[in-house]
């Protein structure tokens, strides 16, 4: 997840014909080079806005060149990686280091295309368990968070100010609905988030639905219901443009820029892109529906390494994933992809160098994984009646009870 | 129609450039013969591995995918087990089969049906050349060269419920905005639009150089007959532009069906399920989700192909008796 996913989604369009013939048109560049005992490495990341001067690609022959071996590091969007891996692991030459979104691990894991840090000799020990929750799928850990990032609410000073809304009594969703209705008022914007009919639009109402205290495994709770209902009456009331049901996340940060809206949901990543806003912000955990802070799903990347014929590389593959995610590197591997680190250790110098990012750390400590409580490749088949559900209630074709009972149903049948 | 009769002088040529080997012994005639046939076979060759590699491959693949259960594992492993017409079961079972498919139909007649008509007046109106009609029928081509990207980002754009030129314009007339693509009613009439626009420049290029193709004295006849502007249309352009029309419609049809990329930057099939047709719901479940569904994907895009095989089959039977006629 990150302000790269519309890029990427519509990148992979270019790949695109109507139906399957993709995957076989795939088959013949997928091709990755990992021929008997060579020197070569190679590393696919989803990051293909670092080209070869950036700090990223560096780091990355840095850690071949330390190991003794050359690295060919090769980036591909992140809907587009998923894909390009499972077609290589069947020919079987997928890459020696793999660094994946993390929702995609639980299903590579079920594909068998990933070794466990158990036989790699990988130590996750550091890792917080709220991350690694990502990684894990029938107790076996398959692979290091390399960072993680997470959503919480940018605000904007003036907008409140104006409005009279103390932003230290946003607590709890009534607090939140009754600030949103003073800055209605005032003439100016409530607040704007993505709603959208992808994985993106499950990913931003999670904190909600979890901060409700429901859970995925019942989409129709009364719970459930509650999270729905706040956000549909939240455009019944104009509290939220109708645009949030069409909305990226890069959209509706769009939206938040203009300067209009009070709040907007969204992540680490656009941190960068606040400040160049010209206006001055702030940053909150999404509240829970009675205070507290909501768990915000983890986003963010795992370090994983692909079953290999020749289970010697093992060892070598070994030390670039801890060369990539060891105290030292993390720091400049985190700031260089704008994460959190995935150990406190790190957390704490990276809230030493910039104390902007205290809140951030608090978040992602508070988040948990989408495919963790075990759910794994349930989740996919959970996340879609879910959007869909929010589609229907936001959009006025169903009411919130009604398109949560569809979704359960929806969603119990997927998963039987 | 011209590359037909190209062919068919073609042909009469080779046959005459064949001719004056003919009169030879029989011996020599069977090993020139021979040797020809590979020659032939030579020339055959790449053209039949390109569609062995790029058509009927894939095709295979395709149909192969959408008979078997693919799971990620099935798939990586390439064990997945033959499960016969059991994807398609679960296709036409699935709640979103008939809302897909009654909009692909919608989709595809609303568009063929405007962007032909427009495309057409247009192509009446540029036929007689005034100043400026290049100028004005080269910037009649624009949509069609722009990206689909550019073009349905500027769409989705024009037609936010927010901020959009489109609601802002309305807002003019005294207009309520309208909820283009978040509201269920009116997310298939964004799409189409979008998707119409998109269309009318190749309607206009084929049905203009069709009408080139009418001999002028035909029209001139009509006139001298009493034949009123309206008349000429009906009665003699129409008619005569049929060969052409077709072709254009057919080439539309199947350009049309496999709608895919602006439909998913506007909408993305949604919300629900409401501007959804067989070619977004066909990469939803293929590439849309962490957990891919490659089966049901497949056989949702068999089904199209089998929809476009139909209508070709039918233009190439109607086409025939035509030139039997």
């Amino acid at each position: 997840m990150g302000s790269t996913v519309t890029r990427q989604r519509l990148a992979a369009l270019a790949v695109l014909a109507v139906a399957a013939c993709p995957l076989t048109a795939c088959s013949s560049d997928g091709t990755g080079s990992t021929t008997g005992s060579s020197t070569t490495y190679t590393i696919w990341d989803p990051y293909p806005q670092f080209d070869k001067g950036s700090e990223w690609v560096t780091l990355l022959s840095r850690c071949g060149t330390d190991a003794g071996v050359t690295v060919t590091r090769t980036a591909y969007d992140t809907t587009d990686l998923t894909n390009k891996t499972l077609l290589a692991a069947q020919h079987g030459n997928a890459p020696d280091v793999l660094i994946v979104d993390n929702p995609v691990i639980s299903t590579l894991a079920e594909a068998g295309v990933l070794a466990t840090t158990e036989e790699i000799k990988i130590d996750t020990s550091g890792v917080e368990q709220n991350l690694l929750g990502a990684g894990q799928l029938n107790g076996k850990t398959y692979g290091m968070p390399i960072g993680a990032n997470t959503l919480a609410l940018y605000y904007n000073k003036a907008v409140l100010q104006a409005a009279g809304v103390d932003i230290a009594t946003v607590k709890d969703w009534p607090a939140l609905t009754s600030a949103l209705a003073k800055v209605k008022a005032g003439g100016k914007k409530g607040i704007t988030f993505s709603a959208i009919g992808t994985e993106e639009g499950s990913f931003q109402f999670l904190p909600w639905f979890w901060g409700a205290g429901a859970n995925l495994t019942k989409l129709d709770s009364p719970e459930a219901v509650s999270a729905v209902s706040l956000w549909a009456d939240w455009l019944k009331q104009g509290f939220a443009p109708n645009s949030v049901i069409n909305n990226t996340q890069t959209t509706s940060w769009a939206e938040f820029a203009t300067g209009d809206y009070a709040f907007a949901e969204n992540g680490t990543w656009q941190l960068a892109n606040a400040k160049k806003t010209g206006f001055e912000y702030g940053i909150i955990a999404i509240p829970g529906s009675t205070g507290g802070t909501a768990p915000a799903p983890t986003g963010g990347e795992f370090v994983s390494i692909p079953v290999q014929k020749d289970t010697g590389r093992y060892v070598t593959s070994q030390k670039l994933v801890a060369c990539l995610t060891s105290t030292d590197n993390s720091l400049t591997t985190t700031t260089t992809l704008s994460y959190i680190a995935p150990t406190k250790a790190v957390q704490a110098k990276q809230i030493a160098a910039n104390a902007e990012l205290k809140v951030w750390v608090e978040a992602v400590n508070a988040a948990k994984g989408r495919t963790g409580d075990n759910l794994g490749t349930k989740y996919p088949r959970i996340s879609q009646p879910l959007w869909t559900a929010l589609q229907a209630a936001l959009s006025g074709s169903a009411t919130p009870q009604a398109a949560l009972t569809t979704a359960q149903t929806a969603a119990a049948a997927a998963t039987k | 129609m011209n590359l037909q009769s190209q062919t068919r002088t073609r042909s009469v040529e080779d046959s005459g450039g064949a001719a004056p080997a003919a009169p030879r012994g029989p011996l020599r005639r069977s090993a020139r013969w021979r040797s020809s046939r590979w020659a032939a076979w030579g020339f055959l060759t790449p053209i039949a591995i390109y569609l062995i590699a790029f058509y009927a491959y894939p095709l295979y693949r395709n149909l192969d995918l959408s008979l078997r259960d693919y799971t990620v594992r099935s798939f990586v492993r390439g064990d997945a087990a033959f499960i016969g017409l059991a994807n398609y079961q679960t296709v036409v079972a699935d709640p979103t089969f008939v809302p897909a498919l009654l909009h692909t139909v919608v989709f595809t007649v609303a568009s063929l049906f405007f962007q032909f008509s427009i495309g057409l007046a247009l192509a009446v109106f540029f036929s007689h050349s005034f100043r400026l009609s290049i100028t004005l029928r080269a910037l009649f081509l624009v949509p069609w060269l722009l990206p689909l990207i550019v073009s349905a980002s500027t769409w989705s754009w024009m037609l936010n419920s927010e901020a959009g030129v489109v609601n802002t314009a309305l807002g003019l007339f005294g207009i309520d905005p309208v909820t283009w693509l978040t509201s269920p009613n009116w997310s298939l009439v964004s799409v189409t639009i979008a998707n119409i626009w998109i269309g009318i420049p190749f309607n206009l290029v084929l049905l203009y150089s069709g009408l080139h193709g009418i001999p002028v004295q035909v029209h001139e006849a009509a006139a001298i007959d009493g034949a009123s502007h309206w008349q000429r249309f009906w009665r003699v352009t129409f008619p005569l532009l049929r060969p052409v029309s077709a072709i254009t419609l057919l080439l539309g049809l199947v350009y049309t069906l496999k709608v895919f990329d602006i439909i998913w930057i506007m909408t993305r099939g949604g919300p629900v399920d409401s501007s959804t047709t067989f070619a977004t719901w066909s990469y939803r479940l293929g590439f849309g989700s962490p957990l891919p569904r490659f089966g049901p994907g497949a056989a949702v895009g068999n089904l199209l192909i089998i929809m476009a095989v139909i209508f070709g089959v039918a233009y190439i039977s109607i086409q025939r008796r035509q030139q039997q006629a």
